[in-house]
């Protein structure tokens, strides 16, 4: 059948694209092409006729299907090409634990999503909220000889739980950063650390301005004013301008009640602050530690120094000594 | 630091999902528009395009002063607006002194001008002018057939690119099946010399219907038909050409498992019912419909609604 049809076009010359439906002939050529707009159309719509048989004549030699709406042609795909309207898409880039576990043949096992818990004698979920051997749950942690005393357990294993989701949001991060270097970053993740796009493939646009930031140039400028920005046009919800570079204020130094009590209540509230904030670090042993070794062989050096130079005035004598002490014997 | 930032909700996720680039891509939209000058002929024209293509395309009904898109600088909000439109296909209106009833043609590459056809517009008749004489009126959105005559199709450049154009601006989408009741329009376009194309829609109809042979066709002219004169044109740039040509070449088909078709029956399927889950069961604090109001309210008086059925 095929062979039939690429006959059949080879006599007539037209090409057929049945995945577009377009019929061309490259071959027409008017005698004389028509003055008169009614006759050009009607030519061309002669030809058109002729173009849209052939199409139709070809769809008929396809492999049909009656339906309930009517004869459904399967089409070819089209001969005809044409540009892609974005490139390619990557292939997703394996994560590192994903290449570990290839290396190691490991293979994900199905997990149930409820389990039976002991405690409760009750099915619940293995993940998420009112999950099996929920922390929240059980009212007693039972010692173990291991445990540090006084160590609270509770949060001890609140403290490890927030670390392990820690530790595989840094994981993730890390894996969605060799992606993008690749170019095969999700196409609803985006990585960033200004406003871009997230639509195509990641174009760089200006950030726009927000509204403070608008605000605080307008600032900026009105300041080189000789007033300040103070008798400028406001524009129609501009708000003034916020006078920035005064920010100490003096309270009387005087003591008294009211206004005169303000310079011993703020350094109070900063000492306060300060010695509330370390106080249990007042002491940072470490830094004890090293003081006091740093002391110890400093004292030491200085005093073998001491020895060593007066051992050396008392170096020949030593030797007489021993020598004598030799001989003697 | 980096930030990982994904979408809020789902509705964002499904729309950033149309935008990926994607192996087997959709039908590209179009995006129509105007600059600061429009003709009464090009408005009529822009209307009937985006009639036609309706439901991919978008009109944009503003003045625009600074698209130009043969000039360099001049389609930066061309793109911008191709990227947020999410448009491949873009039908651009100006009029002139100098180019009068202008329209320029383009394609878009990831959001970049792929190329150009610039053509001047002639003899302008719009779809209503033949509504008069018209029996049958082709469904919207139909799959279009195309006819394309003429040699200058093939030896002119211009032509050619414009053919190429012309076809993916009013081809729809890429189809599997066809219909054949949905066979009932074309566009034929004519090169009448070597730089005009006479361009009409023109609804088809099939003389005899039957099953197995083929019908006779005939053609009435429907409209919008019009001579589009070409002015400039780009090409696109070899190296991008064949960026933009890729395929993806073993796109292997998912074999059909399951499904039998019987000249009788129709379409037959085989159905495995997989082990009871046992485990996947929700739990009873999962079902939304018992709120604890209501389920204590059915405790404490277990008859109400009986006899609240029976009363009437």
């Amino acid at each position: 059948m095929e062979m039939e049809m690429a006959k059949e076009m080879e006599t007539s010359n037209i090409q057929i694209d049945l995945g577009n439906l377009t019929a061309f002939d490259p071959n027409h050529r008017f005698q004389s092409i028509p003055s008169n707009r009614d006759e050009l159309v009607k030519e061309c719509l002669n030809k058109g006729t002729e173009l849209v048989q052939e199409i139709v004549n070809a769809l008929f030699t396809l492999p049909t299907t009656e339906d309930i709406d009517g004869l459904i042609i399967k089409l070819p795909q089209p001969t005809t090409k044409l540009p892609r309207e974005k490139p390619l898409p990557k292939p997703k880039l394996p994560t590192k634990w994903e290449l570990f576990a290839q290396r190691k043949g490991i293979k994900n096992r199905k997990k149930d999503k409820v389990v039976f818990d002991k405690q409760t004698d009750t099915w619940k979920r293995r993940y998420g909220y009112d999950r099996v051997d929920d922390v929240t749950d059980i009212p007693i942690i039972e010692a173990k000889m291991t445990d540090e005393p006084g160590e609270d357990p509770f949060s001890k294993k609140d403290k490890e739980k927030k670390k392990r989701v820690g530790k595989q949001e840094k994981n993730r991060l890390q894996n969605l950063k060799q992606a993008a270097k690749v170019g095969a970053l999700p196409s609803h993740v985006q990585l960033a650390a200004a406003g871009l796009p997230i639509t195509g493939t990641h174009k760089e646009l200006p950030k726009k301005m927000s509204k403070e930031e608008l605000g605080d140039v307008a600032g900026m400028a009105a300041a080189s004013t000789a007033s300040g920005g103070k008798f400028d046009r406001k524009l129609p919800g501009e708000k003034p301008v916020k006078n920035r570079g005064k920010h100490r204020k003096f309270p009387p130094v005087v003591e008294g009640k009211g206004a005169g009590n303000q310079e011993k209540q703020q350094a109070d509230k900063i000492l306060k602050h300060l010695l509330s904030k370390d106080s249990h670090e007042i002491l940072n042993v470490n830094k004890a530690i090293n003081m006091t070794n740093l002391k110890g062989e400093k004292k030491r050096k200085r005093a073998r120094k001491e020895s060593f130079s007066t051992s050396s005035k008392l170096k020949s004598k030593k030797k007489t000594f021993k020598k004598s002490s030799n001989k003697g014997k | 630091m980096l930030k990982v930032k994904t979408p809020k909700n789902h509705r964002a996720l499904r729309e950033l999902e149309k935008h990926a680039p994607k192996l087997v891509e959709n039908a590209k939209k179009t995006l129509i528009l105007q600059g600061t000058k429009t003709s009464g002929v090009l408005k009529g024209l822009l209307a009937e395009i985006h009639h036609l293509k309706k439901g991919n395309s978008i009109r944009y009904t503003r003045k625009n002063d600074n698209i130009r898109p043969f000039e360099s600088g001049g389609e930066t909000s061309l793109e911008f607006f191709s990227l947020k439109t999410d448009c491949s296909l873009i039908v651009f209106a100006s009029h002139s002194k100098k180019r009068p009833n202008n329209l320029v043609l383009g394609r878009t590459y990831d959001h970049h001008i792929y190329d150009l056809v610039e053509v001047g517009v002639d003899n302008f008749k719009p779809m209503e002018s033949f509504l008069g004489d018209l029996k049958v009126s082709p469904i919207l959105g139909s799959k279009p057939l195309f006819a394309f005559i003429g040699e200058g199709f093939e030896n002119v450049e211009e032509l050619k690119h414009l053919k190429e154009v012309l076809l993916e601006l009013f081809r729809g989408e890429v189809v599997e099946n066809l219909n054949l009741s949905g066979v009932d329009r074309v566009y034929v376009c004519t090169a009448v010399n070597s730089n005009t194309v006479f361009f009409t829609q023109c609804a088809v109809r099939g003389l005899k219907k039957s099953g197995t042979a083929a019908p006779r066709v005939e053609l009435t002219e429907i409209g919008p038909s019009m001579d589009l004169v070409v002015r400039r044109h780009r090409l696109p740039n070899e190296s991008l050409k064949k960026v933009a040509m890729k395929t993806a070449l073993d796109r292997s088909k998912k074999k059909e498992k399951n499904i039998l078709r019987d000249a009788v029956h129709g379409k037959l399927g085989k159905i495995y019912i997989p082990d009871q889950q046992i485990g996947g069961m929700t739990l009873t604090s999962d079902v939304k419909g018992l709120k604890r109001e209501r389920r204590e309210a059915k405790k404490n008086f277990p008859a109400s609604k009986k006899t609240k059925l029976d009363s009437p």
